[in-house]
């Protein structure tokens, strides 16, 4: 460590008298967020811009969902809510849960290691201003002629290619542009780790959530290009008169999914695997009691992000692979349930003769503990193959996938949020009105999610804009949960909003009785710049 | 106080175990249930759903004692009751415990899995095989060992689909012509698919298998009880993807075998009529009557019942210059479809009275009023290649 202290601290007084000129002068209004490359406003930019993403995608959800609510065609066509499935997922997977968790990496890890800023700042600053391009781009797609992607968010050749629209082009751009965001995102917060700890910031004394970050960061570096790789095909395929996915020109259309999943699985875990540190930040704080097994928290992370390279054709358990691959795959993916266990495990152990309190993050905490529980047993459920054959694209799979999304990552998103926003702004938020968010996302989101688990079982395919008569009952309560769900998160919106007006009792530096780590010892409001000189971390 | 935790605990796993017996209780009684998975018609489903079960049965059991566990904690280990923290923060047994007793329940489930697996996927020596095809928005049945093959259309009318009339007790999942197997024979299904990718699912079977395009796929059932058993496109394959239902009548064996000699004598009597109408024409008002029958039925989905498509998606054939002025162009495109794009070839699908007919009324439809007539001959003639 001591080597990599002396690399930084030259470069730390040039960096201290830059940022002392500008102190002075931050530029103000749009200009200070255009031109921004403090860690803090990047971060503020990502959460918004995911936020906004967040209520795009799910408007999106409720058109679905308002169509559902009773059998026959009312709102909408089955070629649009063909789009609205396909957007909603690209929205909330690229658009609001990635973007969240890499704004809480930009706000948290330089804080949480003692470093002054991220390790590339104006990489930093694009990385983030190329992502409202893209969306752009993607949203504009549905008004076009022939409207926009209806392909669903895993775009499957040749749905896709020969048989999709010319907006096909418009969505393998804005592939693209997520992907290079993603991976300038990944290569920061890896250079910062590795480069800017603090003096005795060892690698077994960081915080879970840098982690947890740091190899979701490998992750990302390691399968963006494949989705990149995937699009491409898709794009020449459509355009250019190539063969990749097609049988008639020696392609193979499986091949398709064997790439995509390749990309699509460390994806999952892309995505849960921060959501893993921040509740492992949070239960030792309001249980006032020493995380318990970090170093089994640190092995069990890392086992799963490598067996997360070995499990993708989970997805394609009926697209007729042989049967030792079936076999292959199927003890693969159980064994994925060994490692998260550990973390679930771990996180029961803390809470254990802890002395809890029960303030909202842990509310949400505990809230995704649960309900993320209930997605990965389901998700066990999933992997034995004979089984899957059964609940393969039916709705028992988008139960699975919302509740480790929605109850697992986006109330993860939240519960940092609500976490870790006294210290930005400086003031607690209102607290009553965040009852009233957790209440009421935590209700609706089981009416809107749970009896999908049933109409699934009974044999309702996903991705079908009408059902038959025997799904009614429940789709009607799932729609009325959906738009429950989507209405509270006005809320959170109310919530937030208040907070960044600085609306609020002020707060002590630690903020939490029981919080631990660099990020506390600071003064709250944190200040534009912190850790210019590098604390010693004991 | 620990005894109250221990007493919250068993009332909890008392209400939990409550729940789920009842569910399965519930669930194992009746046919078809709208809260669990189905036994199913075969030997092959049902070891499906006990493996479901016994799953589904460990999954709540771990369920119940870590939130247990958890709940109890959460209510004993409370601030406000004046709970001090401990100190531990790691214990290498207790850490090695967990992770070994859920290898040892994972082994204890691979084994069962593997074994069912492995009968599912166990295609040699059927009695008789099926060829499966799909194609946007319908499947195509084809006998290997007889004269048999004909397409599967979703039979709901459309004004239920868009609530004009009321809907039937099996909207969505009844077709005009199912597809007829023996019971107790071995069925090989060989699946493929015209365009995109499909899968063809039926639950009381627990078969589910992908259709890909260029490649074949194998599945099997040997169903014990004659019924009728309704399935569904389970793969996202585009617009109508939703309305494209699977339904198969199992009949006993002797029945069977008198509706498919049955069907070969109804393809040879209408290849016989084919020929003999080479030599008839049918007046404008027939082939416009029947056109439209056949335009409704088949091209409508994607060419919209007044012609006009989907701009961007599907062309629209009102004031086509193909449907207006390229008479021998647009039988090729009916009769032969088009490479690299959803238009099918109807050739196969539809009679050479069917494709004059619709033809005719594509050229006179909706303002279209070209005047032409095209009879059965004047596709036949194309069809051949003259």
């Amino acid at each position: 460590m001591s080597k990599a202290t002396e690399i930084i601290s030259p470069a730390h007084g040039e960096a201290d008298a830059h940022d002392d000129h500008h102190e002075h002068h931050i530029p103000k209004g749009l200009m200070r967020w255009v031109l921004t490359t403090n860690h803090k406003d990047i971060g503020t930019l990502y959460l918004w811009f995911a936020f906004i993403m967040f209520l795009v995608g799910g408007a999106m959800a409720m058109v679905i969902r308002a169509e559902l609510f009773q059998p026959g065609l009312q709102i909408v066509e089955p070629n649009f809510f063909n789009q609205m499935t396909t957007v909603h997922g690209l929205i909330m997977v690229f658009g609001a849960v990635m973007p969240a968790f890499t704004g809480l990496a930009n706000w948290l890890i330089p804080m949480m290691i003692g470093a002054p800023d991220m390790a590339l700042p104006r990489m930093n600053n694009w990385s983030f201003w190329i992502l409202p391009f893209a969306f752009t781009i993607l949203l504009a797609s549905l008004f076009v002629e022939g409207g926009g992607p209806a392909f669903g968010w895993t775009f499957y050749a040749p749905l896709s290619t020969t048989y999709s629209g010319d907006s096909t082009a418009l969505f393998v751009f804005s592939v693209h542009i997520m992907g290079i965001s993603s991976i300038m995102g990944a290569i920061n917060v890896i250079v910062t780790i590795f480069n800017m700890r603090a003096p005795g910031m060892t690698w077994m004394k960081m915080p879970l959530f840098v982690w947890t970050w740091l190899i979701t960061a490998f992750l990302l570096i390691a399968v963006m290009p494949v989705l990149a790789g995937a699009v491409t095909m898709v794009l020449t395929d459509k355009f250019f008169g190539t063969s990749f996915f097609d049988a008639a020109g020696g392609g193979d259309p499986v091949m398709f999914q064997h790439i995509f999943w390749f990309f699509g699985h460390p994806e999952v875990y892309i995505m849960i695997l921060p959501a893993f540190g921040i509740i492992s930040q949070i239960i030792p704080t309001f249980a006032r009691k020493r995380l318990f097994g970090y170093a089994s928290m640190v092995y069990a992370t890392a086992s799963i992000a490598l067996l997360s390279f070995i499990v993708w054709a989970h997805h394609m358990f009926t697209t007729g692979m042989p049967v030792a691959a079936e076999m292959f795959f199927m003890f693969a993916t159980m064994l994925i349930s060994v490692p998260t266990g550990v973390k679930v495990f771990n996180w029961v152990a803390t809470m254990w003769r802890g002395s809890m309190t029960f303030e909202i993050p842990m509310m949400f905490a505990i809230a995704f503990i649960v309900l993320f529980t209930i997605g990965g047993l389901s998700g066990l459920m999933l992997a034995i193959t004979p089984v899957d054959f059964q609940y393969h694209d039916t709705y028992f799979v988008v139960a699975h996938f919302h509740y480790v999304l929605v109850t697992g990552a986006v109330f993860s998103i939240m519960a940092a949020v609500y976490y870790w926003i006294p210290k930005w702004t400086g003031r607690m938020f209102d607290i009553t009105l965040a009852k009233w968010h957790f209440w009421c996302s935590l209700i609706s989101v089981n009416v809107l999610f749970f009896p999908m688990h049933f109409v699934g079982l009974a044999g309702m395919p996903r991705r079908i804009p009408d059902y038959a008569l025997q799904f009614a009952d429940f789709n009607k309560w799932i729609s009325l949960g959906g738009f429950a769900f989507g209405l509270s998160q006005l809320i959170f919106l109310a919530v937030m909003i208040k907070a960044c007006r600085k609306q609020g009792e002020p707060v002590s530096d630690q903020v939490w009785d029981g919080a631990e780590g660099l990020e506390w010892e600071i003064p709250s409001p944190a200040p534009y710049h912190t850790f210019e000189t590098p604390p010693v971390v004991k | 106080m620990k005894q109250l935790g221990i007493c919250v605990l068993k009332a909890w796993t008392a209400l939990v175990l409550l729940v789920a017996g009842a569910t399965a209780v519930a669930a194992g009684s009746g046919e078809v249930s709208a809260l669990n998975l189905r036994r199913g018609a075969t030997e092959i489903s049902g070891q499906v759903y006990d493996l479901h079960m016994l799953m589904f049965s460990i999954c709540v059991g771990i369920a119940v004692v870590v939130f247990g566990i958890m709940f109890v904690s959460m209510y004993l280990h409370r601030k406000s009751r004046g709970a001090k923290p401990a100190n531990f923060h790691e214990s290498v047994k207790v850490e090695i415990a967990w992770t070994v007793l859920p290898f040892l329940i994972l082994i204890f489930m691979a084994v069962p899995a593997a074994k069912t697996l492995l009968a599912m996927e166990d295609t040699t020596e059927p009695d008789m095989t099926v060829l499966v095809t799909g194609s946007q928005w319908k499947w195509h049945y084809k006998y290997m060992d007889r004269d048999v093959e004909f397409y599967s259309l979703l039979a709901t009318q459309r004004e239920q689909i868009d609530n004009r009339y009321a809907k039937g007790e099996n909207y969505l999942l009844e077709v005009d012509r199912p597809l007829v197997i023996p019971t107790g024979q071995k069925v090989r299904f060989l699946i493929t698919s015209d365009d995109v990718i499909h899968s063809w699912w039926v639950p009381d079977f627990a078969v589910k298998k992908d259709a890909n395009p260029g490649f074949i796929n194998e599945a099997w059932t040997r169903v014990d009880e004659p019924g009728i058993y309704r399935g569904q496109c389970a793969e996202l394959c585009g617009k109508d993807h939703g309305f494209m239902p699977v339904v198969v009548i199992a009949k006993e064996p002797a029945a069977y075998e008198a509706w498919a000699s049955e069907q070969e004598s109804i393809r040879q009597q209408a290849r016989e009529e084919e020929q003999r109408l080479l030599a008839m024409n049918m007046s404008m008002e027939e082939l416009m009557t029947e056109g439209e029958r056949v335009y409704n039925a088949t091209c409508a989905a994607c060419h919209m019942p007044n012609g006009e498509g989907l701009p961007g998606v599907f062309p629209a054939l009102k004031g086509s210059p193909m449907a207006l002025n390229d008479m021998q162009g647009h039988i090729d495109i009916v009769l032969n479809g088009k490479t690299g794009t959803a238009m099918q070839a109807f050739g196969k699908m539809l009679s050479l009275k069917e494709l004059a007919a619709v033809i005719t009324y594509e050229r006179n439809a909706w303002g279209n009023n070209t005047g032409d007539m095209v009879q059965a001959k004047d596709v036949n003639a194309v069809a051949s290649g003259e």
